[in-house]
């Protein structure tokens, strides 16, 4: 059976400053970034033959293509569902020049903070399905979807708000040493963290991830021609995409197992084809739009058993710095930038490369995950 | 003893602003035809007498598209729940902090309906209710919302059941990570 399996490597990464607010339109923040991305992979925009997108991305494929001036497009995907594609795309690009369908494949995220938000918005008294059953219940965010999850979680397993914090703080010890992060100068403690205000109970203010404006890309070629780029390239070693087959959006809380998250379905079909273990990853960029997500992550995955996330975390569990699992080295969304996670795939490109701010001594295998409680993706890189 | 109807109100006065209304669409229309009488109900498997929830077109069991509506008891116990704080939507920050259950029926704890917490006000309103714990019974009250009648959850009994032993909530103690080909 054919896999992807190192066969495509991602040889350029480029992004824009990441900011509460930018001037630039999204299609333009990404010209900026896609162009960063192809300048440091050494390759001309007109050699472009392949966009990957996500998340309802506002510029398509047609936009940027002559905007950018690429070549024709023999391969364009767009993945659904949000922020669980951002994985997907780079997963398409290997896809495709796996079966030779296109040779150098842009994927991207651009987005602004005044992008669709419905719930602050509401756009009309009614509601599309599924949405009826939940939101005018009350259930409006995506931080009280998430809450109802957690305090679940918490029930079933003991987890707790320290564990929360956990990963906050992190998150922000990390971006601490990231200059271009937005939270690079603001430190966070565990007493502020626990004094902070409430959001959807058990999640706190800093229980949630930023809101920014940002563009992020990468590039992605053959192996056989990442060899003659100018950065160590990060081959694709392994990717999955997973929808649990009951599974209804952020709300799911329809299924037999509704904390069993999309990430138990991404992590199952990510290791089968992988010639590496969840043991043998030596860094990790778990998608954090909200702190539960990271321990929802490391279970699905496999880094550690059922129940255990919470503990995992414990006494610096996630550092960079000898921590049991290295997770969101940038600072994530929590603290880097949110960017509904592409910026965590750039990260983990980073790490390969041995360029991150916080980086790990020697990594090999590195992890990205895209969004949690919705239909989801991964990727295993390496060096 | 039939159920509680009633309009929401804050403590502090009738909801100043417009609430959400689900939209209704030719699957889940019987619902709401239901809640406007008083009945909760939930969509029947006509074929092999499975209960589901969202309601769908077709049987997930057996595939058939012959459904129905089953009347339920309206009780049942809080899965989860979250207690949101503003910032919100403006009627809906009136009403905050609030909680909002997702509740096991107790024909079915596979089938979880989503209901804000109440409790039963001094005019026989309806007022945001108290901080509840999963595991607490509650029981159906119907609110009158526009053009709407929507389920919400009030607390039966303020003691909560011990938490359950062993054999109410399996929790696997691993994923199993597959090896090269294996099947999935």
């Amino acid at each position: 059976m054919s896999t992807i399996k190192d066969r495509a490597a991602i040889v350029g990464i480029g992004q824009t400053a990441f900011s509460k607010s930018l001037e630039p339109d999204e299609t333009e923040l990404a010209c900026q970034a896609v162009l960063a991305a192809l300048e440091d992979a050494g390759i001309e925009p007109a050699e472009v033959d392949g966009l990957c997108s996500y998340g309802q991305e506002t510029t398509d494929e047609a936009e940027l293509a002559a905007a950018l001036g690429t070549g024709d497009l023999t391969f364009f995907s767009q993945v659904g569902f949000g922020g669980g594609g951002g994985c997907a795309t780079v997963a398409h690009a290997a896809m495709a020049i796996s079966c030779s369908a296109a040779d150098v494949v842009v994927a991207w995220r651009s987005r602004k903070r005044g992008s669709a938000r419905p719930w602050a918005s509401a756009g009309g008294p009614q509601l599309p399905i599924p949405a009826e059953w939940t939101r005018p219940a009350g259930l409006l965010r995506p931080s009280d979807e998430v809450a109802v999850l957690t305090r679940r979680h918490m029930f079933e397993h003991g987890t707790r708000r320290e564990h929360l914090a956990n990963v906050a703080l992190a998150a922000r010890a990390h971006a601490n040493r990231n200059p271009l992060a937005v939270m690079f100068d603001r430190e966070l403690t565990l007493d502020t963290y626990l004094a902070s205000r409430w959001i959807s109970e058990p999640l706190c203010l800093f229980d949630n991830c930023l809101e920014s404006d940002g563009a992020v890309a990468v590039v992605v070629v053959s192996a056989e021609r990442a060899r003659d780029c100018r950065q160590v390239p990060a081959y694709v070693h392994a990717a999955a995409q997973g929808l649990p087959r009951q599974h209804q959006a952020m709300v799911n809380y329809f299924a037999d197992e509704p904390i069993r998250t999309p990430s138990t379905v991404a992590g199952h079909a990510l290791w089968r084809h992988a010639d590496v273990t969840p043991a043998d990853v030596d860094v990790a960029q778990i998608y954090d739009a909200f702190t539960p997500m990271v321990l929802f992550g490391l279970e699905g995955y496999g880094f550690c058993p059922i129940g255990e996330s919470g503990p995992f975390t414990e006494d610096g569990g996630l550092s960079f710095d000898g921590g049991r699992l290295p997770t969101n080295t940038a600072g994530g969304s929590l603290s880097e930038a949110y960017l509904h996670g592409f910026n965590l795939i750039t990260e983990g490109v980073r790490q390969v490369r041995g360029t991150s701010h916080s980086q790990v001594e020697g990594a090999e295998i590195s992890f990205v995950s895209s969004g949690d409680c919705v239909p989801t993706s991964a990727l295993v890189l390496r060096r | 003893m039939s159920p509680v109807r009633s309009t929401l109100s804050t403590s502090a006065g009738p909801v100043d602003g417009s609430l959400l209304q689900p939209l209704r669409g030719p699957e889940t229309a019987g619902f709401w035809e239901g809640t406007a009488r008083g009945e909760l109900l939930v969509q029947r498997c006509e074929a092999c007498g499975s209960l589901r929830f969202p309601p769908r077109p077709l049987c997930p069991s057996c595939h058939s598209t012959r459904r129905g509506w089953q009347p339920v008891s309206g009780r049942g116990r809080i899965w989860s729940f979250a207690v949101a704080h503003p910032p919100l939507l403006p009627a809906f920050s009136e009403l905050a902090p609030y909680s909002v259950a997702v509740v096991e029926i107790e024909e079915d704890p596979a089938i979880r309906l989503v209901g804000m917490v109440v409790v039963v006000g001094a005019n026989a309103t309806l007022l945001p209710g108290p901080v509840p714990e999963i595991g607490a019974a509650v029981e159906v009250a119907f609110e009158e919302r526009g053009d709407t009648v929507l389920p919400a959850w009030v607390l039966v009994d303020p003691h909560v059941p011990p938490r359950p032993g062993g054999g109410d909530i399996t929790i696997p103690t691993a994923i199993t990570i597959p090896t090269e080909g294996a099947d999935r």
